[in-house]
């Protein structure tokens, strides 16, 4: 658990020695036959930077999301991670070390928790399952480490041993979520975190995340349509449409002064809400 | 004093000796001859030949007698016997299209070359016991007509000449032998029909039916079946040329399915296909039907989460000799592991109750 | 049975077991397909073990065949006569005697030496499939080393029953790579897997497997630091031959439910027995 602790003493300092940017993504391109998911896109993350992904439903951004996670393979681009050994192109390596990543700086939140939760594992055994597969071998540690989690993500320890199929929606989002960050990853890919489930649920939510991010130092990519959520969580923001992003820069900039007329149609459409 | 339960072989004997008694049944009735069951059992000799995968008449009415009727144990046998075996080769593609037909039907055309064709069939009997055949010891035959001299070609023919139904990708690799190399996933479509063409007519038939009621619904229409004679040859490599070596009946059955097609590409009937040894056409109807619904993946088509549509699934399962197999295993002594549940199971309701008596304390 | 060859498979189909055997042999632990033939006995019923055993013996062999620890079981005795059919070989129920020693769910008691070979039946070879049905997807988790699941197995046993609570067919890992189902034995039979001078060898006819431990293998059973596995048996002696080590099986001796509890290695029993040791009924 030390890489928890060291990432929460908030020491940001520490990123900004470093030369390289945690991600590089260029020219990433998928199609679908004739149609474009997503075309040549290109940006940088930082250490400890959270990027919002904004754009409807159909604009390419969860097909990007993909791209950059290793779940769909690119047609064209390179997505370049600092890994503790340098940089290396996730498109080009082997599976096996992908899913090695996967499993270790990586993380990737589901917009349904059902996807990725495993329904028939106690809420103990979801946290848990991060750390048996980077070769925790002590039961007793593996459990005070899921029942701190789940204090973190607000889900009682008297839960533990129920099964994920018990909670509601906004538990099981949570236990995502402490699942996935169990380990102190480096990378986390969020997929509409807060899709589907009701406004207050919601603003608890978000609530959570912003504390998780902040204290934690994470850095994240969130994609979602959800405006309020990049306000509240991304220091930077990419609007996509169709397939393509229209427009990027400093999430209070794009928002308050958007330059594109899609994004200027996005900003006034929620504000009117 | 306790003893050991000794006398296993014994045993065994008198069970085979019994079941040897039992299979001959009433002795005042005549034994049932081997000819008797290839020529009046011959469906049944037809499906322990397809799936029993040997074509063998003789051989698969014996393995019937000796089953005492039970086609999946007949189909054992076969398999069992054709193991050892030799190899000598492998024969020249079969043309269906030059069949010796005795039934070929379209569901699709009214009429075509070749012209529809009902042969010995059970459609449109009705289905009345026929209690003449309890006393009655001979029938009558049936009235002959001169051999059809027109030809038949296969019916999906017209309709790929009109590029109405996807054209098959022609291929002259040799496809993989799923009884010489273990079965990899995934599977060829040539592996997956080999796998389908022994594979156990009631599960297909079910797989097939579901894939009718909606689990991954695809329109089939029967475009052709037909059933007869078609000639197998076989190059000897001391002849460098190839031999007529027999023939064989099949029963083939090609679907015509679901259109696919875009604003762009233009739409084209997709296609189903069976090919079984021997009058098998149920089997090969439904091979048909699970042949096109496990090609949903080529041909762009949903996931529709279907059973018949996980080709894993179907492929691992469809086997009935493994699947008897396995499922017959535990009948099997298992009391070593059964020992152990039992003590686990021991130790943790001992552990349970403990732990209750100490909350109620 | 003239019209069989040696041990019934053909020479072709042997050579094709062999190969798989020896890749099984150089990659401990790891599942080999191998094109299984169709046997004269049903799936489940010994085909992957009587195929690795016919790929084996030589005519000099000795074999010994048990099912359940006993030589004289039904099935033990159907595939004992079936290789002194096919194969004309000697056969024994002494474990130290034999050269090749089939087994189905035990490991003998007595201590295996340097050139016997042990050949398992195997049912289901993936310590995987019940968390993972597919095929495809349990060959590619051996294949990273993405084993963080079947922990995730043991940890809910102990969350829900106090302890893991597999009582055979234990998973252990190989030379700390490849997670191997040593086939339904019990659990107490585990530690003699590790470090064994024998071969032993893994046939799963159905499932088209074969895999093996080469003598001196290292094989540690899965577990926890806190929850560490324990081999277990019932905590009796033999009522025949007083054994307190070997495993017993549980014999329900009278209507009242009476039970006594006997050696599940018939020949160590009875050896035993031979050298004048005795239980409270022997």
């Amino acid at each position: 658990m030390t890489q928890v602790v060291q990432a929460e003493a908030g020491d940001l300092s520490i990123f900004a020695k470093k030369k390289y940017p945690l991600l590089q993504v260029k020219g990433l391109t998928k199609r679908y036959g004739a149609r474009i998911g997503c075309a040549d896109v290109s940006f940088e993350l930082w250490p400890g930077e959270v990027m919002g992904i904004v754009g409807e439903s159909g604009s390419g951004k969860s097909t990007l999301l993909s791209c950059l996670a290793g779940h769909l393979a690119p047609d064209a681009g390179a997505v370049i991670f600092e890994t503790g050994a340098g940089p290396r192109d996730t498109v080009t390596m082997p599976e096996a070390e992908r899913r090695m990543l996967g499993r270790t700086d990586w993380a990737f939140v589901h917009q349904n928790p059902r996807d990725g939760l495993r329904m028939g594992v106690s809420a103990g055994g979801n946290v848990g399952e991060r750390l048996m597969a980077v070769g925790a071998r002590n039961y007793g540690t593996i459990r005070t480490a899921a029942l701190d989690w789940m204090a973190r993500v607000e889900i009682a320890a008297d839960r533990v041993d129920d099964r994920p199929a018990a909670f509601s929606g906004g538990m099981q989002q949570r236990l995502q979520i402490a699942r996935n960050l169990v380990t102190g990853p480096r990378l986390v890919f969020m997929d509409e975190p807060t899709g589907g489930l009701d406004v207050s649920v919601q603003a608890r939510l978000l609530d959570l995340l912003r504390g998780l991010v902040r204290r934690m130092g994470l850095s994240a990519i969130i994609v979602t349509h959800d405006l309020a959520v990049v306000r509240l969580l991304a220091d930077r923001l990419m609007v996509m449409k169709s397939g393509l992003v229209v427009e990027s820069g400093l999430t209070d900039q794009v928002l308050d002064d958007p330059q594109h007329v899609y994004t200027q149609l996005l900003v006034s459409s929620v504000l009117q809400v | 004093m306790y003893v050991a339960v000794k006398g296993g072989e014994r045993a065994i004997e008198n069970a085979h000796a019994f079941l040897a008694d039992e299979r001959r049944g009433d002795r005042s009735v005549a034994d049932l001859s081997v000819a008797q069951i290839r020529e009046q059992l011959a469906l049944a000799v037809n499906r322990v030949m397809a799936e029993g995968s040997l074509y063998d008449p003789d051989l698969a009415a014996l393995a019937i007698k000796q089953a005492r009727g039970d086609l999946i144990e007949a189909i054992f046998l076969i398999r069992a016997y054709r193991t050892t075996l030799p190899r000598f080769g492998a024969t020249e593609p079969v043309d269906t299209g030059a069949m010796d037909c005795i039934r070929r039907i379209s569901a699709t055309f009214k009429d075509a070359p070749g012209g529809q064709v009902l042969g010995p069939t059970f459609d449109y009997t009705h289905r009345l016991l026929d209690f003449k055949l309890m006393a009655e010891r001979d029938t009558p035959p049936a009235p002959d007509a001169e051999p059809q001299a027109e030809a038949m070609p296969h019916i999906m023919e017209f309709l790929n000449k009109d590029g109405l139904i996807e054209a098959e990708a022609h291929s002259n690799s040799q496809p993989s032998d799923l009884t010489r190399v273990p079965l990899e996933l995934p599977a060829s479509r040539a592996l997956r029909l080999q796998s389908l063409a022994r594979g156990d007519e009631g599960f297909l038939l079910g797989l097939a039916y579901s894939t009718q009621r909606g689990y991954a619904r695809n329109h089939a229409f029967v475009g052709e079946l037909r059933i007869g004679t078609c000639s197998i040859a076989m190059e000897v490599p001391e002849l460098g040329f190839s031999v007529e070596i027999g023939e064989v009946t099949l029963t083939e059955c090609e679907t015509v399915n679901q259109f696919k097609g875009s604003k762009t590409e233009p739409a084209q009937f997709t296609r189903g296909y069976g090919l079984v040894f021997g009058q098998t056409e149920r089997k090969a109807i439904s091979m048909a039907l699970v042949d096109r619904a496990l090609r949903w993946r080529e041909l762009g088509e949903e996931d529709a989460g279907a059973p018949t549509q996980d080709e894993e699934f179907v492929l691992s399962h469809c086997d009935n000799i493994q699947a008897t197999g396995f499922l017959e295993h535990i009948k099997l002594p298992h009391y070593v592991d059964f020992q152990s549940e039992l003590e686990l199971v021991r130790r943790l309701r001992a552990g349970a109750s403990a732990a209750r008596s100490e909350a109620l304390e | 049975m003239s019209e069989y060859t040696f041990a019934y498979l053909d020479e072709q189909t042997k050579r094709m077991i062999r190969r798989a055997l020896l890749k099984a042999v150089a990659i401990p632990g790891y599942q080999v397909p191998f094109a299984s033939r169709e046997m004269p006995m049903p799936y489940g019923w010994g085909t992957g073990g009587v195929q690795v055993t016919a790929a084996c013996l030589v005519p000099d062999d000795v074999l010994k065949v048990i099912d359940q620890g006993a030589d004289d079981t039904t099935n033990a005795v159907s595939i004992r006569k079936f290789f002194q059919r096919t194969a004309g070989v000697a056969t024994t129920e002494a474990t130290a005697v034999a050269t090749i020693i089939q087994t189905r769910h035990r490991i003998p008691e007595t201590p295996l030496t340097d050139g016997q070979i042990l050949v398992y039946q195997v049912p289901i070879p993936e310590p995987l499939r019940f968390l993972e049905p597919r095929e495809t997807e349990t060959r590619k988790m051996h294949a990273l080393q993405d084993y963080g699941l079947m922990h995730v197995k043991l940890y809910e046993d102990i969350a829900r029953h106090g302890e893991i609570a597999t009582a055979y067919a234990y998973p252990v890992a190989v030379e700390g790579r490849y997670v191997m189902d040593p086939s339904p034995i019990p659990k107490f039979d585990n530690p003699k897997l590790s470090d064994s001078p024998a071969l032993q060898l893994f046939g799963a006819g159905r499932e088209q497997r074969i895999y093996a431990l080469p003598p001196y293998t290292r094989v540690v059973s899965l577990d926890f630091e806190d929850y560490p596995f324990a081999p277990t048996k019932a905590a009796q002696n033999c009522a025949l031959c007083g054994a307190s080590e070997s495993y017993l099986d549980e014999v329900i001796i009278d209507d009242a439910g009476g039970r006594m509890y006997v050696c599940s290695d018939t020949d160590y029993c009875a050896t035993r027995r031979g050298l004048g040791h005795r239980g409270a009924e022997g």
